[in-house]
């Protein structure tokens, strides 16, 4: 009689079964439970949906590819903890869409950097980071001065969020083009940078 | 903490998956018989290469079982399996609890040393120093300088000069609460024919050339507006971190160009807040280090 390596080995059918089996076992035990579960969508406490210009820096933040550089997770070691803060949790990355945590740090972690330097510090190091930090092999940002945010799209990606189930008010929707109105790339960007992390940061 | 549902969703796909693997090594171990092993697959190339069909070899399938046993007493003693803790019961909280506790335990025969010290022994602690420095290093060094000697915007601390005070409890209390330096935009105030006034006296206060004409005008706009804080000779105000304003240290520069936007714009220094973020063990180190660089 045939073994079943060979049966296996010769129905492309079986095997094609077996592959697809054996690659959805990690994603169903990992992935779906916390998909249903309360554990990782209720946000941590004070953690509230980003104001308009906060949301529009996040975007500026990935549209510029910052999370190549910079992770948005603190991990639960000393040496972690000691440099960048309390360590994070699922509950601070609700409103993330997508989450920022990253896997790769050429720079230094963000999840805390709320606060940690100065609105001045933050355009100067933008435009040229070694203007402060010598050693910094981070790029310039300076066409962000000059660009500013549109008023119109800030509304909708609101309005988005909210039929996504984001807390959004009408009332926020309403007044988040006047927030907006005029303010440059570089601001937004700060204003999302100085709120990272300050629920939980003590700044 | 996972529903019944979903606890027992993963438990029986993680042992269910497991045992499948056993189940499938099994299966699928073997050759049907020693003719079949002999004569192959019956796959011919090259008219004598032959595929042959040989058993996987034995210390292979010890492995993979061994696997399968190691899955299994892992789960059984970390959490795994949904809800099941495992008989260890750790969690990665406590683990990293007990590491900061040892950590904490560690600094704390270091740092019990320093605690009866008063500045001036900080100062001349060779050991406090360096570990001042790495503070120094870690927390201050990206707006003042890895030597402290500041840049445009922020100040050098490595000088005699102090916006807010160099005593040790000036500067335990920067690090504490931080500081916010709020000059307020004066374009308005002093008016468009002012500006450029101001600019000449401010100037001529530190011995700069300047429009003799101009200066004097804006003398008299300086000693009604600017002395709230600079004070009437411009020697600045440490208490509200207004700058001395006759010396040649300039924060944000002592170009006309600079002087002139900052009466324009305003300035807005902010120093952040390490109440939070550093103890005080550290923030005293830290305080006597940078006392330590502008007394060399």
């Amino acid at each position: 009689m045939s073994k079943g390596h060979a049966r296996l080995e010769k129905n492309i059918i079986l095997m094609a079964v077996f592959i697809v089996v054996a690659v959805s076992l990690g994603g169903l035990v990992e992935i779906l439970p916390l998909i249903f579960g309360t554990q990782v969508t209720t946000p941590s406490e004070g953690v509230k949906p980003y104001p308009p210009l906060q949301l529009a820096g996040r975007d500026i933040y990935v549209r510029e590819g910052c999370y190549n550089c910079h992770s948005q997770m603190i991990r639960p070691f000393r040496s972690e903890t000691e440099r960048y803060g309390k360590f994070s949790v699922a509950g601070e990355s609700v409103y993330d869409r997508p989450f920022q945590w990253g896997s790769k740090r050429t720079g230094p972690d963000l999840a805390r950097v709320g606060g940690r330097y100065s609105d001045d510090w933050h355009v100067i190091h933008l435009v040229n980071p070694r203007d402060v930090v010598p050693e910094s092999n981070m790029p310039g940002y300076p066409w962000l001065l000059e660009n500013t945010v549109d008023p119109e799209l800030i509304q909708r990606k609101l309005s988005v969020l909210q039929t996504l189930g984001d807390p959004y008010t009408d009332e926020e929707i309403a007044a988040a083009a006047d927030a907006v109105n005029g303010r440059t790339e570089m601001e937004a960007l700060i204003a999302y940078l100085q709120g990272l992390g300050l629920t939980r940061s003590g700044r | 903490m996972l529903n019944s549902f979903w606890n027992w969703w993963v438990v029986i796909i993680s042992v269910g998956s497991i045992l499948a693997c056993w189940w499938l090594l099994h299966w699928t171990k073997g050759v049907s018989d020693e003719s079949n092993e002999k004569s192959g697959t019956g796959h011919v190339w090259d008219e004598d290469i032959r595929e042959l069909n040989t058993p996987l070899p034995r210390w292979w399938l010890y492995l993979f079982n061994i696997t399968i046993v190691f899955a299994f007493v892992y789960l059984a003693i970390f959490p795994g399996l949904g809800n099941f803790k495992g008989f260890l019961g750790w969690t990665q909280i406590e683990q990293y609890d007990a590491e900061m506790a040892s950590a904490t335990a560690a600094q704390e025969s270091v740092y019990a040393r320093f605690r009866d010290m008063d500045p001036s022994a900080l100062m001349a602690d060779q050991e406090a120093r360096e570990i001042g420095g790495r503070l120094f290093g870690n927390n201050c060094a990206m707006c003042h300088g890895s030597d402290g000697r500041g840049a445009k915007g922020f100040p050098n601390l490595a000088d005699n000069d102090w916006q807010w005070g160099g005593s040790y409890e000036q500067i335990m209390f920067t690090l504490q609460h931080g500081r916010i330096a709020a000059m307020p935009p004066f374009a308005a105030v002093v008016g468009e024919e002012g500006v450029p006034e101001v600019v000449a006296y401010v100037q001529t206060l530190s011995g700069q050339k300047a429009d003799a004409e101009l200066a004097a005008a804006g003398k008299a706009r300086f000693q009604m507006i600017c002395m709230a804080c600079h004070g009437m000779d411009g020697t600045g105000n440490q208490a509200l971190g207004a700058p001395n304003l006759t010396d040649d240290i300039w924060l944000y520069g002592s170009d006309p160009s600079d002087i002139e936007y900052a009466i324009r714009n305003g300035r807005n220094g902010k120093m952040p807040v390490f109440g939070n973020t550093l103890s005080e063990d550290h923030r005293r180190l830290l305080a006597a280090y940078v006392m330590g660089l502008s007394d060399s």
